[in-house]
């Protein structure tokens, strides 16, 4: 097998996450242990070899943390929601499989905004076309095309947020043109 | 917190015996596995609580193992099911 | 007293986090057993999990009040977040694939479209190979 060699850079994010995990499952945060951690999870990260994540090198903190929070109250509300769906109509319920096309290509991405659906209840994703980047989604309680219009913009914002977060740069120069034409669209309607 | 424990246990017996009403009653292997995920959920959160009450924290690696792991069982299954169609 | 007071306070709290993880338990248990397919049960089954993993794992938080053990919790939760979508997403795969689903309940399903024009395509490929020995 021929391994493609991959830079540090790349492998670090991995390194260091395994090196937190080592860490906290110790529950000791001594250099010691650290350094200890820091050898097994390049050994390991070395030896069982899986292919190289291409990360963004963007990562905004300030966008990120509103994000979390919006996750968190998404969380909460739908999880309500599908307990009260559950309660209220039960066997009546009706869904639908949704297309939404997402703006960016980077499989990345498009991996990080169909995990972030995907734990907010109601919404689950069936397919990923990779080639145009469009994910098939499962949702919920689905009665009508409004409805399936509120997720596709929901889905959207999802990803606009994520692209703001860890998107490439091209991707975030993409949004920003988009966003600049709705308002001017806006401002002249 | 005794009252408290007993509430809690009484939920997630209801909640298990939902989840194993299901997982006898199918009707596919796809529709057991999700529910004996979710048995394997609740066992863990009657751990937690458990560990609440008592005030050790000797299962706390079976939360973290069961959230590393959990997954796989249910990811097989359904490999098996799409590749012998 | 003030002591015992906050102690009270964090007790209550403690409580209120185990009771509403324990509903989230219910509410995957009454998913599972009221929702009319496979596809519906896998929203009630897997996503309440999370909300429900994360309110007991704040509770033991409260609990014990160790910075020890804020990691292992962050790291525990960390990993259901990475994993919980991969089951749900290979088993709805699998459920859509072998029709383990009911179509009827759907009001909309742009999927099934794409499926179709990819089927027909198959077999068009199929036809104009035909002529020739399969060569795999």
């Amino acid at each position: 097998m021929i391994r493609q060699r991959i830079p540090l850079i790349t492998e670090l994010p991995l390194v260091i996450w395994l090196v937190i995990v080592w860490g906290a499952l110790w529950q000791d945060f001594s250099p010691g242990n650290l350094l200890f951690g820091a050898i097994i999870a390049y050994v390991v990260a070395n030896v069982f070899y899986l292919p190289p994540v291409e990360l963004s090198g963007r990562f905004n903190v300030l966008w990120a943390v509103p994000f979390t929070v919006r996750f968190l109250f998404k969380l909460v509300t739908a999880s309500a929601e599908v307990f009260w769906l559950g309660l209220s109509k039960g066997p009546r319920l009706r869904n639908a499989v949704v297309a939404v096309q997402l703006r960016s290509s980077s499989d990345f991405l498009v991996t990080a905004t169909g995990h972030a659906l995907s734990l907010i209840p109601g919404s689950l994703v069936l397919e990923v076309d990779r080639s145009t980047s469009t994910l098939y989604l499962h949702c919920l309680n689905i009665n009508s095309d409004d409805d399936a219009d509120t997720i596709r913009r929901d889905v959207r914002a999802t990803e606009a947020w994520l692209i703001r977060i860890l998107g490439t740069k091209e991707d975030l120069a993409l949004l920003r043109a988009e966003d600049r034409f709705a308002r001017e669209r806006e401002a002249r309607s | 917190m005794t009252v408290v424990a007993y509430v809690v246990g009484a939920i997630l017996a209801v909640a298990a015996a939902c989840a194993l009403y299901r997982a006898a009653r199918g009707p596919s292997i796809l529709d057991r596995v999700l529910a004996l995920d979710v048995v394997l959920a609740i066992i863990g959160a009657a751990l937690a609580t458990r560990m609440v009450v008592t005030g050790n924290l000797d299962n706390l690696v079976f939360l973290v193992v069961a959230s590393v792991v959990g997954f796989i069982g249910s990811v097989t299954v359904a490999r098996f099911v799409t590749d012998r169609k | 007293m003030i002591v015992e007071n906050s102690q009270s306070v964090l007790d209550v709290v403690v409580a209120v986090l185990l009771i509403s993880g324990a509903l989230m338990s219910l509410a995957a248990g009454v998913g599972l057993v009221r929702f009319p397919d496979l596809l519906s049960r896998m929203h009630a089954a897997t996503k309440p999990q999370v909300l429900g993993l994360l309110l007991f794992l704040l509770a033991l938080a409260v609990e014990f009040r160790s910075w020890a053990l804020i990691p292992v919790l962050l790291v525990c939760w960390i990993f259901q977040l990475l994993t919980s979508p991969v089951s749900a997403h290979m088993v709805g795969r699998a459920g859509y694939r072998t029709r383990h689903m009911r179509r009827d309940l759907l009001t909309i399903d742009e999927l099934d479209d794409v499926v179709e024009k990819a089927a027909r395509q198959r077999k068009d490929d199929r036809r104009k190979k035909g002529a020739q020995p399969d060569p795999g």
